[in-house]
């Protein structure tokens, strides 16, 4: 009887609170439209073309019995783990630096760690390939090396966001009841930190498990990871049915992995009296002075080293130092000259140019996609849940699935696109579409409902009040996605390198092609396009940091 | 016997604590009276260990402890915003520093049911802590600090921002329960009738901070 009422009560209490000054039906489908056309063909039908058509009992029997493709699973997850938490217990320490202490420049210290994670992977990967001896090259523990480098932002923001509002009496109160300094950290500290550990740990391990650029650099022919073997099978040895089991297999193994991580999660969280007032110290003892300027020198040193190794890789010839790469990629003369010994079969300033008018594709692909998708979940309400969800879904799906499912569903009719100079800002744009759409949504959210009302009472129609307010606000959110999505075009290696066509390779793609290649000056010039795009990423985010600052500010 | 003295502690610029001395007897229940931000509790960070002064020196019974680690000092102490572990149970909370001991299981567990008794929570050991009213937290945060038998408790404004029933009841208690364990102790408040509730001898801040003598602190 109750409970009747109280469906009629709030059904009826909905229907009111639907506004009359609602927008234009025809206008809210208009702007989920693209959205969903583009992530229904983009991402839906490759992912189930790859798991229908290629999916062949043979190809289940050769992933279930070889045993070399058992060892690939088994190095990829041991690698990861290694990774993971080597990353965490390395992260903790400037978490703790950055969460505790107050100092001169703490600001730049928190940028430089964070430098690692902007980086493209192939950047990350070559700038390793240089640092590390030749005796660690193609060895798994410059992969391993590698990963905590590119993944330590992750632990050091998760994490170390938790611990500055961690109340620092919690630890004394230990003390005073007879806990040593490490039991204290162990028992309370890190007992409480424990679900932003697993947090970050999670990413960390899906990152370091479908890690692909990092891997094709540093790894060799020895060390393929799931990701790499899929690349070599479908692209190399045209075996695309074991290709589409592995890409299956992965999925499965990442989806047990994250819902374990999330058990675990769940498991440790505890309501925490927070404090919300940081509570960071200035160093007072000596101890406390030697630990925080030992970490940050550490923390400058492994930021640092492996740039300026890119950079001195760079400028390395066969007897000495000189520009003579850089003369090669940018120069007419050398560039052009096509001598055979020099010629290693791409154009190195070519690529740069290629990789700019793709990101400029790509970032308006994704501007206009993800903006109109903005908009249209912020009106529908509740059921823009379901496109959010839905344009997220390529974030969760790793690069090299989605390079490989836009290859095998437009490489042959109904739909052959393999020459169309479309597919790459296309692949790059299916990435970088939820970045976008993850930094507007919450802006237009955020929009008090009664600015809207206020302008009905003007005079305004929906449309207009949609127009004058949304919209607007809209402007600066999407210009912040729009360096995102830029950024991530330019570094983006997994999906292009299944799209890649030769004579129009992107920057990443040359990258790792003349890195992998024997000559001292092809090597020379991989550093210096990997110095490049380093900048180019760099001018980019620093663009975007300094957008949002400025909004920070005006607000 | 505690003894804190000559104590002086500067952040930067900022000096909080100026030649400061002050004892507490065996058994005794000293109140340290002052306004907010008057350095009392820096000065029970320095007795706990928790903070190193700059200058001055603490003794526990005669023996110089300032160098002494935390741990070390079985000096307990109940801070303002009680601090229960948020992860442990209110038997686990009481049961901590009995375990940092190293005491038996079964010692920890009489140790625990004793100090329940004791503040009248018998009821709530398998409790959450989280889930504890104002008062049940405070009396659980003082039967912690009490379970591993320290040599003196300091108590950090143990009773302030309760309301004014809670807190009168709240400081009866803890006078009636300081004494029956006699334990010494040194509490920081700026209530006054707080402080002759409770202890046995009222000091006030500026009396114990020396105006310096020239050459006194560094």
């Amino acid at each position: 009887m109750d409970r009747h009422r109280g469906a009629v009560n709030s059904a009826a209490v909905r229907r009111h609170r639907r506004s009359p000054n609602r927008l234009p039906r025809a206008l809210v489908v208009g702007l989920a439209a693209p959205a969903l056309v583009f992530v229904a063909m983009f991402y839906a039908w490759p992912v189930v073309t790859l798991a229908t058509r290629s999916f062949t009992a043979e190809a289940v029997r050769t992933v279930l019995h070889d045993k070399a493709i058992h060892r690939v699973v088994w190095f990829t997850a041991w690698q990861a783990a290694l990774s993971t938490v080597l990353t965490v217990a390395v992260g903790l320490i400037p978490a703790y630096l950055l969460a505790r202490y107050e100092f001169v420049g703490r600001r730049s210290v928190t940028a430089l760690v964070t430098v690692p994670f902007v980086l493209p992977t192939v950047v990350v990967g070559a700038a390793f390939l240089a640092l590390l001896p030749d005796s660690l090259d193609q060895s798994a523990t410059a992969i391993v090396v590698a990963h905590v480098f590119f993944n330590i932002a992750i632990v050091v923001r998760g994490v170390g966001g938790l611990w500055e509002q961690l109340p620092t009496d919690l630890a004394a109160a230990a003390r005073t009841l007879g806990a040593s300094p490490a039991r204290t950290m162990r028992e309370i500290t890190l007992a409480l930190l424990a679900p932003a550990i697993y947090a970050s740990a999670s990413i960390v391990f899906l990152f370091s498990f479908t890690s692909f650029g990092v891997v094709r650099l540093l790894g060799g022919p020895a060390h393929p990871t799931l990701e790499v073997e899929i690349w070599q099978r479908a692209t190399r040895l045209g075996d695309v049915g074991v290709a589409a089991v592995l890409s299956v297999t992965q999925l499965i193994l990442l989806g047990v992995a994250v819902a374990w991580f999330a058990r675990m999660q769940t498991r440790h969280q505890r309501t925490l009296g927070l404090a919300p007032l940081t509570q960071r110290q200035r160093p007072r003892t000596r101890r406390q002075r030697v630990f925080v300027g030992f970490t940050i020198a550490s923390v400058v040193v492994a930021v640092g080293a492996p740039l300026v190794a890119l950079i001195e890789h760079s400028l390395r010839t066969g007897q000495g130092h000189s520009l003579a790469a850089w003369r090669a990629v940018f120069g007419n003369d050398v560039a052009n000259s096509n001598r055979p010994s020099l010629n290693p079969g791409l154009d190195a300033f070519a690529s740069i140019t290629a990789s700019l008018r793709i990101a400029v594709v790509a970032m308006l692909i994704s501007v206009v996609i993800g903006g109109c998708a903005s908009l249209a979940i912020t009106a529908l309400g509740r059921s823009g849940r379901l496109l959010d969800v839905g344009l997220m879904l390529p974030l969760a799906t790793s690069a090299v699935t989605i390079g490989f499912g836009l290859l095998i569903t437009f490489n042959s009719a109904p739909v052959d696109w393999r020459g169309s100079a479309l597919m790459i800002p296309l692949g790059h744009a299916l990435v970088a579409t939820p970045f976008v759409v993850r930094i507007v949504v919450p802006v237009l959210r955020a929009v008090d409902p009664r600015l809207r009302d206020a302008a009905a009472t003007l005079g305004a129609t929906p449309a207009r009040a949609w127009c004058t307010i949304d919209l607007r606000i809209t402007a600066r959110p999407l210009l912040t996605g729009a360096g995102f999505a830029f950024a991530i075009s330019l570094g983006e290696f997994g999906a292009t390198s299944f799209l890649t066509r030769h004579g129009r390779e992107t920057l990443p793609i040359a990258i790792e092609r003349l890195l992998n290649r024997p000559g001292a000056l092809l090597h020379a010039q991989g550093y210096v396009l990997a110095t490049v795009l380093a900048v180019l990423t760099f001018v980019v985010i620093a663009a975007v940091e300094a957008i949002r600052v400025e909004r920070r500010t005006h607000a | 016997m505690l003894e804190a003295q000559h104590i002086s502690v500067a952040f930067g610029d900022n000096t909080v604590l100026t030649n400061a001395t002050i004892t507490v007897g065996a058994g005794k229940v000293v109140a340290l009276l002052g306004p907010s931000g008057s350095g009392k509790s820096t000065l029970l960070r320095v007795i706990a260990g928790l903070l190193v002064p700059d200058s001055g020196r603490v003794l526990l019974d005669g023996v110089d402890i300032t160098a002494l680690p935390t741990h070390r000092r079985n000096i307990g102490m109940v801070f303002q915003d009680d601090q229960l572990f948020p992860h442990r149970t209110v038997a686990q909370n009481i049961e901590f520093g009995p375990r940092m001991l190293g005491w038996v299981k079964a010692r920890r567990s009489a140790r625990v049911a004793e100090l329940l008794d004791l503040v009248g929570l018998g009821a709530l050991a398998d409790r959450r802590v989280t889930e504890l009213s104002g008062g049940e937290s405070k009396r659980v945060a003082l039967a912690r600090t009490l379970a591993p038998e320290p040599r003196v408790v300091l108590l950090d404004e143990p009773l302030t921002g309760l309301d004014r029933d809670l807190h009168d009841q709240l400081a009866d208690d803890l006078a009636g329960l300081l004494r029956r364990t006699n334990t010494s102790a040194l509490l920081v408040t700026h209530d006054h009738n707080e402080a002759t509730t409770i202890a046995d001898r009222i000091i006030t801040i500026d009396a114990i901070s020396g105006s310096g003598a020239p050459g006194a602190h560094q």
